[in-house]
């Protein structure tokens, strides 16, 4: 028990994968342009990653060393594209906003990091924690990142106006504000993990 | 079990199998949710068009779709108020477009009413920057100093920063209303009865003092060869 509890908090915090291990930092900047954005775009990263870490850990025998990485990413991109299709198909309102990087979770190293980390060396239950944990992390980090570049970039968070309507701040809501609000975060997560 | 052994067979066998069984995945979920797919996309442009049109195209008729130019998706929906789609009972058009915009491909549907004059649009499908040009979709039916389009004719529409034009652009985002106003320039040419002179983001750029001489030379030989294939015909 505690040891599947360990597993889930492990990627909350002390090995969040944005702020902690740094990995998948493209659709970390392309996507936190709103906290709407980042939210979601880490929500379905989050369903790939349990959906991948399930079946890879119940393949991972059937699976030889020499060919499970492309065995893994056929995986990976197998559920993408299933995520694509239902949410073309059910939810066109939100496939709108994120359709465009869908795709990018393919090769979102964090998938295919807990693949070849976790999933390959433990079972389907720990497996699915695991993603689950990571996934909440990355959601949680990409919230973050998207609200404040909004906040700062719109005046407003969730859409919710905060500052006067005009109020526009165009680094924050292009590329180089992405860099500039992750970097300030980084710096903080470590100070405070540092302690 | 014990874990396979990275032999030459086992690994065929292995990836090979994992390959069909998430091809067969997918086509099974493609083939479930296409029809749902094409549903949703056929909805949308319904939608779009039923908001261009007058009166919220109540009461009217659509007359099936002209597609002016496949290459620019430009595809014209007459609307009449009843089946004959006899000239008089002619309601507007919604127009469809796609152009360029700051970020990619923007997709808009633009309608006019019976005297060409701009009804509404409605912006379908965009890659402008999120917070600035993505604002394209609500900014220029606003009523506020003079970046409402409604009610306006279209054909010279230009941005209150360019020579002779009188829309405000949105905020920070000149480029994406100059693409914009273009396309909304170009549908009224699509479905206006006159030949019009279009201005558009692109012919602007033309139309400034060349920098380049070569351009011009170029254009007076095109010119010139048709006259000689003329003279060639009467000889």
């Amino acid at each position: 028990m505690s040891n599947a509890f360990k597993t889930f908090t492990n990627g909350l915090l002390k090995e969040n994968p944005t702020f902690v291990l740094v990995l998948g930092m493209c659709p970390t900047l392309a996507t936190t342009t709103s906290a709407i954005n980042g939210m979601s775009m880490g929500l379905a990263t989050m369903f790939v990653l349990v959906c991948s870490n399930v079946v890879i850990s119940m393949l991972k025998n059937l699976i030889p060393d020499k060919v499970r990485i492309p065995a893994f990413i056929v995986v990976i991109a197998s559920f993408v594209t299933l995520v694509q299709l239902a949410m073309q198909a059910y939810v066109p309102a939100i496939y709108d906003v994120l359709g465009l990087f869908i795709p990018l979770i393919v090769v979102n190293c964090i998938v295919l990091g807990r693949a070849e980390a976790f999933a390959a060396k433990n079972n389907v239950g720990l497996s699915a924690l695991d993603g689950l944990g990571m996934g909440l992390g990355f959601t949680m980090a990409l919230t973050l990142l998207g609200a404040i570049r909004e906040f700062l970039g719109a005046g407003s968070i969730f859409g919710f106006q905060i500052y006067p309507e005009n109020y526009v701040n165009l680094i924050f809501v292009l590329a180089p504000g992405a860099f500039i609000a992750l970097a300030y975060l980084l710096a903080i997560m470590n100070k405070l993990q540092k302690k | 079990m014990a874990k396979l052994e990275s032999s030459f067979k086992n690994m065929v066998i292995s990836l090979v199998s994992i390959a069909v069984v998430a091809a067969a995945a997918l086509a099974g979920v493609y083939t479930l949710t296409k029809d749902k797919i094409d549903q949703q996309k056929a909805e949308k442009v319904n939608k779009a068009i039923l908001e261009v049109l007058p009166n919220q195209g109540a009461g009217a008729i659509i007359a099936p779709a002209d597609t002016i130019d496949a290459a620019k998706d430009l595809i014209v929906y007459r609307a009449y108020s009843d089946s004959t789609f006899a000239p008089e009972t002619y309601i507007g058009a919604a127009v469809k477009i796609s152009a360029n915009g700051f970020g990619g491909k923007f997709k808009i549907m633009v309608g006019f009413d019976a005297n060409d004059l701009i009804v509404n649009y409605t912006v379908l499908e965009h890659q402008e920057t999120p917070g600035l040009g993505d604002k394209m979709g609500k900014w220029f039916k606003t009523e506020k100093g003079n970046q409402d389009i409604r009610g306006r004719k279209a054909g010279a529409l230009q941005v209150s920063k360019d020579m002779g034009g009188d829309v405000d652009a949105i905020t920070a985002a000149t480029w994406s209303s100059r693409y914009f106003l273009g396309a909304v320039n170009e549908a009224y040419a699509a479905i206006a009865n006159e030949k019009v002179e279009v201005v558009t983001s692109a012919s602007k750029q033309q139309a400034a003092p060349a920098v380049e001489p070569e351009e011009p030379k170029e254009e007076t030989n095109q010119d010139v060869e048709p006259v000689k294939e003329m003279e060639e015909d009467h000889e």
